[in-house]
């Protein structure tokens, strides 16, 4: 009990974090016009990388170009990009003042590394091919659309979640 | 006055080097709340560690509120403000993908990065997938874009869709909210699990 307890502190009140992280949200809207967001640097990345390695092909494909019209300034020159970067910074900076920073496989002592490992390929899969579909991820869509009160926000963070509790039966011997 | 980037008090450039900074209080409280730990996030499905359900939902109304109020004082002109467009279908179908991908791979993309940039392996390969995922979708675009752009409601608030006015929606969710923490300490004592 006291070894939990002294495990616990090495993270900051979750309510104090709730709180800082809403002031965020706000000077995110209150000098950008926009909420916070992840999975949207990830496109910007995708849509760079086959720019450079395939360039005719983006020219044809629906995707990129629809893509490419909403921003003239190229893919990388956005404002998600940049506080992607700022979000990494951020992370490593946490890491270093409470300690944290090592290279490990986390998962739970009932399965192994690779099969952490390769259900954390999927789960990237399944993420990555559904913030395209749902416009926006457990950031972009969820915790910014319900900040501004978006209907759409309100839906994506009640079916992420409901899905996640739903199949969490399933998956309980690879967490618990 | 706000948004300052529509008002002009700033330029594009600034706008970009403020996002870097904004950018690294988002890391930093994440990492610091503990989202870059898979079991951590996952745990509010299971009930022994509901932080993702505290953090998010108390983030959600501060904002919410906040807002409000920056409003109301004629702060910022919410009018200007980016309010995600709704589509019907593709926002429930993306949410149900998402949410598998949350209880298989243990992270968001928001939090698998914060992750990897502490030296999570694991979340360096979901963040792999997550790019494989994003270019799955990008290829097939054109079999699914009629469903991707189907059932568009424009970009409606929750106040204009239930017909009440925006305080008493975020009232509502703060009651929800206040509801759920209570339930979350309860089962954080009810399936407590070690931490690892």
């Amino acid at each position: 009990m006291n070894k939990n307890l002294k495990q616990k502190t090495k993270y900051i009140n979750p309510y104090l974090g709730g709180v800082l992280l809403g002031l965020v949200l706000i000077a995110a809207n209150f000098i950008s016009g926009r909420g916070l967001g992840a999975s949207g640097a990830a496109k910007s990345a995708v849509v760079a990388t086959v720019e450079t390695m395939a360039p005719t092909h983006t020219e044809n494909a629906a995707f990129y170009s629809e893509y490419n019209e909403s921003h003239p300034n190229g893919p990388l020159k956005s404002w998600l990009v940049f506080q992607m970067l700022g979000l990494i910074v951020g992370a490593f900076l946490s890491g270093i003042i409470f300690r944290r920073l090592t290279f490990k496989v986390e998962h739970s002592p009932k399965i192994t590394s690779k099969r952490r490992i390769i259900l954390a390929i999927i789960g990237g899969v399944l993420f990555g091919f559904g913030s395209q579909l749902g416009r926006g991820c457990t950031s972009g869509s969820a915790l910014s659309g319900m900040a501004v009160l978006s209907y759409g926000g309100f839906l994506s963070m009640a079916f992420i979640f409901g899905t996640a509790f739903a199949l969490a039966y399933f998956f309980r011997k690879n967490w618990i | 006055m706000g948004p300052l980037i529509s008002s002009g008090v700033i330029t594009q450039n600034t706008n970009f080097f403020l996002a870097f900074l904004i950018g690294i209080g988002f890391g930093f409280i994440l990492e610091a709340s503990g989202f870059s730990s898979s079991r951590k996030l996952v745990g509010v499905f299971y009930g022994y560690d509901t932080v993702v359900l505290k953090v998010f939902f108390t983030a959600a109304i501060t904002g919410m509120v906040g807002l409000l109020f920056l409003s109301l004082f004629n702060w910022i002109d919410l009018d200007l403000v980016y309010i995600n467009p709704t589509y019907l279908y593709s926002s429930i179908a993306g949410g149900i993908i998402m949410g598998a991908g949350f209880i298989i791979g243990g992270f968001c993309p928001g939090t698998g990065f914060c992750a990897a940039s502490i030296g999570k392996i694991d979340a360096m390969f979901f963040i792999v997938g997550l790019f494989a995922g994003i270019l799955i979708f990008a290829e097939v675009y054109p079999l699914i874009e009629g469903f991707f752009k189907a059932k568009y409601l424009g970009i409606p608030t929750l106040s204009e869709i239930l017909g009440i006015k925006d305080g008493l929606v975020s009232l509502g969710v703060i009651v929800v909210a206040m509801i759920m923490f209570w339930i979350g300490e309860w089962a954080e004592k009810k399936f407590p699990q070690k931490e690892y």
